[in-house]
């Protein structure tokens, strides 16, 4: 039984032709989507919407990487919003498939095969939402097999016929301008490639262009400017402006007296691949190969930077390493335009090296937040929160600028971007998730956006809502001890939102929360909504406190709505947590006045196996929409540190990382 | 120079400072040795040198010259997979793989030197091997299920 689509959703709006969507070829049916694999698995959830809207084994169907000519413009793949959209996007196509094809009768691939790829999905009938198979179930990943056994994988793997590799010589700062360069310079087996302060080499052979780039940085002169602020004083910069305010809401709160301050400083991506593109230039135009989170902006960024025709310009994702955020996907993309601009006909592999990735991707933004409250009888009853950051977006494309690092270095330079941040609509980016999920009587929400930034911050992994989270959630446990009364107990009592309170009960019972411990180990709690209408996720963590924080153990429970692939959603959480555990415990990017310092893994230690807690985690059986996992338990994570910190140590940290030196400050301080 | 690589004599016209990553990969056409720091600080290029894992970035060749190497490619062979591997596989123990070969090729030396290792010594000998997406504790998991195959 047919019927007319009722709602058609926007991702079908946006790409309406069928052929966009599905193709057949060697029997199986390809789906092409818009989402991109960063090492989350999505797109093995997607095929499994996929495979059930086309009434298919996942057998039957191939999912086809994302394309700016053969496939839909799904936008970015960010924000936890992947299943959100492309889900119903998907599951419309296959009702579209399904009343077009017949699943029921024999030859049904051939059928789909000769259906008109001109089909407008809008205005095709639609067929009747079929029961679930794959959806629900934890399939395994598509991808992992030919990465875990070796195998060629990612782009910086692809070695196409007449391949060159290619290299750019960053500057030493970001404040840097070229002024010479010897012009006898040459080395062996390399073409050198000049444009501006950008500059850099293409050859054969790997060996000669590694070989090339310290003699190359010989051969330059830069003159350098100080454009960094003082580290040591990086939260009061952030307060002293100018800013761009951002009034989230304002109830008019009274009273609220009881005060802390909380901050994070810049953190870095830190891929365990440094950043690589290809790109190979043609008669019919520009090919490019890139990793990047959003292929359509990077596309017409691409364009506007060296003022091309967009339809000339064809980009094409390739998997690399994991990306948790705005990294260095898009520059590493520009650059290898730029080098294989010179080299007509020959396709470029530029890749990146581990200090530039470390020091010249985009960074999360250091923030620094005052909340402020009134506590009556027990219950808070008044809410004041300002935060102070930099902004969280300046992706290609994002404010009308290329955004792309090589273009700001080009004789004619297109300058980048000053960090800004995502629409409160869409979650904001300093300012998400600081509203409290609480039920705090009248509330004052505060952004402050500093404008004049030199830092090329922008998106990672929960934006804002990482450091929100770890202040409110750190201020709750104050005001509970404040009150006198159990954290948990008091965030049961100030919670109306049921699936919300769940959620908290939960993990409390399962970490067994009034377990005794010992004297040095504490157990504290963190929860949050991610972006306010995502998934719920409380994480308790067990923490043992001795010369540095060691977290033993974190406890995590989430309401993701209804789950495409639990194993999947779980492997998510426990990643986001556990990544979590090492922005809070040990990250921070170090600077002096002229440059970022932490340039390696030495100087920018992540977290070791050795050092890697377990992490339960428990999925709430939830029938409401999906929601997505990556970047739920981020917050959650710090705060649930942070407040097992106080209980093993009796002094509240406030100051991430919540290293040696931070808990050292807090000592003195609370003395 | 001859090495051999994976069982096999290569005769490599890549000169002796050339790293051993970069000749596995440019050279030889195995990339499932990854590139991650060149520094020799992720643990992302490791390969097992005769019963010694280093990292390939940071061993000229002449050091390895008429010796055994064995990379990830080595260590699956006619299609099956190494038990690490394919326990790896089983737990779903890997988010974006980049960090996994060198986990593999770790781990599988691990296990043929110390069948017995417990969780505590699996970490200790993954230590050197950097992992961003946070599945740190699904691979030790994975690592200590392929005792029982190894």
């Amino acid at each position: 039984m047919t019927q007319l689509p009722a709602h058609v959703p926007p991702h079908i709006e946006g790409n309406p032709r069928l052929g966009t969507w599905v193709t057949v070829a060697d029997g199986l049916v390809h789906v092409h989507v818009g989402k991109v694999e960063l090492g989350q698995g999505i797109v093995t959830a997607l095929a499994q919407i996929a495979a059930d809207a086309i009434a298919l084994p996942l057998s039957g169907i191939r999912m086809v990487p994302a394309h700016t000519t053969h496939g839909p413009d799904e936008g970015l793949t960010a924000g936890s919003l992947s299943v959100l959209q492309a889900g119903p996007a998907l599951r419309h196509v296959g009702a579209v498939v399904r009343a077009l094809a017949d699943p029921g009768r024999q030859g049904y691939v051939e059928r789909i095969a000769a259906l008109d790829p001109e089909t407008d999905l809008r205005a095709a009938p639609v067929a009747e939402p079929v029961a679930t198979v794959a959806v629900g179930s934890s399939a395994p990943r598509l991808d992992l097999p030919g990465k875990v056994l070796g195998r060629a994988s990612y782009l910086t793997d692809r070695r196409p016929k007449g391949l060159l590799h290619g290299r750019v010589l960053r500057p030493p700062s970001p404040g840097t301008r070229l002024v010479s360069l010897d012009p006898q310079w040459k080395a062996a087996g390399v073409t050198l490639i000049r444009d501006g302060s950008f500059v850099g080499v293409v050859g054969e052979h790997e060996v000669d262009v590694d070989r090339a780039l310290p003699r190359l940085a010989d051969g330059c002169t830069w003159v350098e400017s100080d454009t960094l602020p003082d580290e040591r004083g990086l939260p009061e910069w952030l307060r002293a402006g100018p800013h761009e305010d951002i009034e989230v809401l304002d109830e008019g709160p009274v009273g609220a007296t009881l005060s802390a301050s909380y901050s994070k400083p810049l953190l870095a991506h830190g891929s365990i691949a440094p950043s690589v593109g290809m790109a190979r230039w043609d008669r019919a135009g520009l090919h490019v190969w890139s990793h990047s989170q959003g292929i359509h902006p990077l596309r017409l960024a691409i364009a506007a930077a060296l003022s091309l025709d967009p339809a000339a310009v064809e980009v094409e994702h390739v998997e690399n390493a994991g990306c948790y955020g705005h990294n260095a996907a898009d520059d590493a993309a520009f650059d290898a335009v730029l080098l294989a601009r010179a080299v007509p006909g020959r396709p470029v592999l530029a890749r990146w090296s581990r200090p530039d990735e470390l020091t010249w991707a985009p960074l999360s933004p250091a923030m620094t937040a005052t909340v402020s409250a009134a506590l009556v009888d027990g219950r808070i009853t008044a809410w004041s929160y300002d935060v102070y950051g930099l902004g969280h977006s300046s992706r290609p494309g994002y404010r009308g600028a290329p955004g792309l690092l090589g273009a700001a270095y080009l004789e004619t330079p297109v300058p980048l971007p000053q960090p800004t941040d995502p629409p409160l609509a869409a979650g904001g980016g300093t300012t998400r998730n600081a509203v409290p999920i609480y039920d705090v009587g009248p509330r004052r929400v505060t952004g402050h956006r500093r404008v004049d930034g030199p830092f090329r911050t922008s998106a990672m992994r929960a934006l804002g809502a990482y450091l929100n989270v770890f202040a409110i959630e750190s201020f709750i446990d104050e005001l509970a001890d404040e009150a006198g009364a159990d954290p948990v107990d008091f965030r049961l009592a100030h919670l109306s939102d049921p699936r919300a309170a769940r959620v908290v009960a939960e993990a409390a019972r399962l970490a067994g929360w009034s377990d005794p411990l010992p004297d040095d180990v504490g157990r504290g709690l963190g929860f949050a909504r991610y972006k306010d209408e995502g998934a719920y996720c409380a994480v308790v963590a067990e923490v043992g406190v001795t010369s540095s924080v060691a977290v033993r153990r974190l406890t995590l429970v989430a309401d993701l709505g209804l789950v495409v692939n639990p194993d999947g959603a779980r492997n998510q959480l426990e990643g986001g947590a556990t990544q979590s555990v090492s922005w809070t415990t040990r990250e921070r990017v170090r600077f002096d006045r002229r440059r970022i310092t932490t340039t390696d893994w030495e100087l920018y230690p992540i977290l070791t196996f050795g050092e890697a807690p377990p992490v339960d985690v428990h999925l709430v059986t939830s029938d409401a929409p999906s929601v997505g996992a990556g970047e739920a338990a981020q917050g959650p994570t710090a705060a649930a540190i942070a407040n097992a910190v106080h209980r093993a140590l009796g002094v509240r940290v406030r100051d991430l990382p919540l290293d040696a030196d931070a808990i050292v400050r807090a000592i003195e301080q609370s003395e | 120079m001859v090495i051999t690589v994976n069982g096999a004599d290569v005769s490599l016209v890549s000169d002796g400072e050339t790293t051993l990553l970069t000749a596995l990969r440019d050279e030889l056409g195995l990339v499932g040795t990854r590139f991650g720091c060149g520094q020799g600080l992720c643990g992302a290029c490791f390969v097992d040198v005769e019963g010694t894992v280093m990292p390939s970035c940071q061993t000229p060749l002449w050091q390895v010259e008429g010796r055994a190497v064995t990379t990830v490619e080595g260590l699956s062979r006619d299609g099956e997979a190494h038990p690490v591997q394919q326990a790896i596989l089983d737990r779903q123990a890997a988010q974006c793989g980049f960090c996994i070969s060198g986990i593999v090729v770790r781990a599988a030396a691990l296990l043929r030197d110390e069948p017995d290792a417990d969780a505590d010594r699996v970490a200790e000998a993954l230590d050197r091997n950097l992992c961003r997406c946070g599945s740190q504790r699904r691979i030790v998991e994975a690592v200590l299920a392929a005792r029982e195959s190894v």
